[in-house]
Order: structure tokens, then sequence, then C-alpha cells
């Protein structure tokens, strides 16, 4: 497949640096300023190194990227919330033009999704998403695989910076504040860890798997959230007693999506500790499935943009 | 980071608590010996009554020991005991219909923790079984507290819910379990 690399970033530069490994061609790059295009297929190392020293990617504009001839847009420009704007008019753009389209980008699929699935409906492309829930771990093609009406519920961590600062508050019996920023430190938290620690970032994912299991109906607006920065280090210990722990535990099911910190045993499957996360589907069939893995990451999460890739159909 | 998981005995997320009768010879060390099987062979342990008062007809002493544990290991326990040496009287019997533990966290003494705890009983319908308090930065400050909870046979929902609407009205936040989460 030819693909047109949109947004630059640590997803988006991984995507078309293993490209060429999973079969595929890059035509085109772009972030939010400048793009480089080749309908042979671009030059990635040389293009990323002139954007790493502080040059432009090359000399066409994002706009011209459209312009190539390309079968898949990777949106990988960063989550925005609302009108998940630029995001959504890319993929509409890719759309309208018959081509596919695969998202590391949450917010259209949490927050448009009814209207993607119209303008793919209207469309010889197809959208894929794989890469919005738990980066590398294959979460929504297992559930495609057991199909979404048997998937009675998804549950799990889905927050890698979340679940290591409460898995290091039990450990260490230290408080949220100083693990804050011991997390901030190791660069496991952002300088602005707002959209982690309060939950925002684990439903948007369980918002997006709720709209898979009942084809859509959901937003970030509907999704109960509650964060972890009220967790006291006195609530880990206590919990350890009784041979449980805390985790960010997400839950989405065809009736809502839940986030919020919840009690798992200790060595249950859904203790997953530091960045690692976990999924456990329910299924009507085949009872519990569990996946896990790391959630995050660029190389990680490429793999998984490239995956949809090569699961969507010749154009 | 996180590779720690992999050292972790596996297990397949399903957790079921149970209990078991185990006696003791009264000597120094014994309980601990006769818990280490338990552990080791992926259990959690939850509570022991150890009956010192009692002595069993053959003069030793019952200790009840509530675990859990996937169910599939849970014979492996049963016989991590046995080849400690360990006599177990009566293994498997869940002592109550279900039990479920929540954490409360906020102002827990100002807003007065024994007027919560006795409204969480007539209210939930449940029984306070045991609870432990944290109160690390003093009693003004913000607290948590453990409460294990005995509910009847399917009214575990019913029973987080009413805890729920309780911690509301006081200003409380509450981790709840995750039904369904251990299946």
């Amino acid at each position: 497949m030819r693909l047109a690399v949109l947004g630059a970033g640590a997803v988006g530069r991984s995507v078309a640096e293993l490209a060429g490994e999973y079969g595929h061609e890059v035509v085109a790059l772009a972030d939010s300023r400048h793009a480089t295009v080749d309908a042979d297929g671009i030059d990635v190392s040389s293009a990323l190194e002139r954007k790493d020293a502080g040059d432009a990617l090359g000399s066409a504009t994002p706009e011209e990227l459209f312009e190539t001839d390309y079968d898949v847009l990777v949106e990988a420009t960063p989550t925005t919330l609302g009108d998940a704007e630029p995001g959504f008019s890319h993929v509409r753009r890719a759309l309208e033009d018959d081509r596919h389209a695969v998202l590391a980008n949450k917010g259209p699929v949490a927050e448009r999704y009814e209207e993607l699935r119209d303008l793919e409906r209207e469309s010889a492309g197809s959208i894929r998403f794989e890469a919005t829930v738990g980066g590398a771990i294959p979460i929504l093609s297992t559930i495609e695989d057991s199909t979404p009406e048997a998937v009675t519920a998804v549950r799990g961590v889905l927050n890698g910076t979340a679940n290591f600062i409460l898995t290091r508050m039990a450990a260490e019996g230290l408080d949220y504040e100083h693990v804050l920023s011991e997390a901030q430190d190791l660069g496991v938290a952002e300088a602005d860890p707002t959209f982690d620690v309060d939950g925002t970032d684990a439903a948007l994912k369980f918002v997006i798997l709720a709209n898979v299991l009942a084809d859509g109906g959901f937003s970030l607006e509907d999704a109960d959230v509650t964060g972890i920065q009220n967790v006291p280090g006195s609530a880990l210990e206590l919990a350890a007693e009784d041979g449980r722990t805390i985790r960010l535990i997400g839950e989405a099911t065809r009736d809502g999506v839940r986030v919020g910190p919840r009690l798992v045993p200790e060595n249950g499957a859904l203790a997953v500790t530091g960045t690692r996360n976990i999924v456990q589907i329910e299924t009507r069939h085949a009872g519990s499935l569990h996946n896990s893995g790391r959630g995050a990451g660029g190389p990680e999460t490429a793999t998984a943009v490239l995956s949809d890739v090569g699961r969507l159909p010749p154009l | 980071m996180g590779e720690e998981i992999d050292d972790e005995p596996e297990t397949d997320g399903g957790i079921r608590a149970y209990t078991v009768r185990l006696e003791l010879v009264d000597e120094p060390g014994e309980l601990l010996r006769a818990l280490a099987p338990i552990a080791d062979n992926g259990g959690n342990l939850l509570s022991i009554h150890h009956e010192r008062g009692n002595i069993t007809p053959r003069g030793h002493i019952p200790v009840e020991v509530d675990l859990e544990c996937p169910p599939d290991r849970f014979d492996a326990v049963v016989d991590g005991l046995r080849d400690a040496g360990v006599n177990v009287i009566q293994a498997g019997a869940e002592r109550y219909g279900e039990e479920v533990s929540v954490v409360l966290v906020g102002h827990l003494v100002e807003t007065d923790l024994s007027e919560t705890l006795e409204a969480i009983e007539a209210d939930a319908a449940a029984a306070v079984v045991d609870l432990s308090l944290a109160a690390p930065d003093g009693i003004d400050a913000v607290s948590s507290a453990r409460l294990r909870l005995a509910v009847d046979s399917g009214r575990v929902e019913d029973a987080i819910a009413a805890v729920r609407s309780i911690a509301d009205e006081r200003d409380l936040s509450v981790v709840e379990p995750l039904p369904g989460g251990d299946a």
C-alpha cells in the first residue's frame, strides 16, 4: 500500500520508518506546516533528519499530501477533543477521495464516530483505528474477530502514566504528588499530566470501545470519569491489607463508559504494574480474553497502525 | 519496568474466596510455616482466625484461614499445605454468601465514621466484618478506611450502590471493587 502519513510525532515518524519492513511504501509525510511528497516513495530518514535539525520536512505544503496518489491516509496528528479537528477533516477528505484512513488520533473516533461511519459508507475506502486503543495491543481486532455482538464488556487498564503512579505509590508507600514528580523526571508523565491522571485519556479509549460494541452513540461527555489525583497513599496501604490494590480501571459496555480508581486483587490479571496495559474482553461464547502489552510508545503504536494497513482490502 | 509481571505466578484472572480449616501444633513458628504454602501457590490471604483458646480433640489449635485464588489453583494450595505437613481439616467451604471490600477516602473522622458505618449497615443491608482506618496526616486531614462487608449472595451491586450514595451525601469518595473484573 502507498501511505500518506499525516503527523510527524513519535507515532507518525515510527510508521514512516517501519512501513518498508511491513511491505508498504511512504509517498508523503507531513507535519502541521510542511510536507515531503514523492510518488516513487519519499526518503524517510533524510526528511526526519531535516526535521530534527530544525528545518522543514520537505518543500511541499501539507495540502499537497492529499493531492498525491496514495492508498491509505495515516492520521497521526495530536488528539483533540470536542470537534476533533483538524483530524476529523483529514479523514473526511481521504474518504471523500475514496481512500482508506487509519487513525492513531483518538479524537475523531471518540467524539464523532457516527459521522465517520456515515462517511465510510459513502466511500470506497474504509477506516481502521487499532492504534487509538492500547497502542501495540490488538484489542479492536480481537473484538472484530469475536464479532462485537458477542462481546459483552471490555475492562482494563489503558493509561500507563496513571498505572505507573499507582504502582509506585503502592510499592513505596508514597503519596501521589511525590510519585508524580518522579514520573515526570523519568519521562513517564508529561509536564502537564492532567489528561492522564484525571482519567480523560483512558475515558477516550473506553468511549471508542463502547462505540465499537454499540456501533456508535458515545462521546467523552457520556462517560462517568474519576481520576487518581485524590487517591491517598493510605488507601493503597489499606487495600493491600486485603490482598488488593487500586488501579485506574475503565469499563465499556453497550450501556455506558466508566473510568475510575477500583479495587482489584493484587495477583489478579488486571493488576498490571508500571506502564503496562491490559484489557479483559468478556465474550458471550468464549469466556474472558486478556490482552496485555505496551499501550504507548512510537514504534509500539506504529505496529498497530501497520497491522491495520495490512488488514485493508485493495482499492 | 513493565516486565515485573512476568515473574508473578500466572493467573487466569478468575479469583474466588475459600476457607480452609487447619489444625496446628502449639509451637512457635507453626502458623507462619502453615501459611507459606498458600502464598507460594499464588493464594492471597484474606484473614486468619487463630482460635488459641480452643483445642481440638487431638490437642491441636484450630485455625481458620480465608484466602482467595483462581479456582484451578486451589487444589495446589491445599496440596501444598498437606505437603508441608499441615493438617487440613476442611477445605473449600465459602464462609459468607459474598464478601466485598471497599475503601472510603475523605474527611472520615470529621464526617463521623461511626455514623457512616451505621448508615451502611442499615441502608446497604451489609455487615461490616472488618474495618481499618489510616489517617497518616492526622484525623483532621484526608484519611482512608477499608471496610470488608458481608453481603447476601447476589446483593453485591445493590450494597455498593448504597455505599456510593451514603458516601456522596458525606462528600467522601469510594474506591469500589470491580464486579466481574475477576471472572
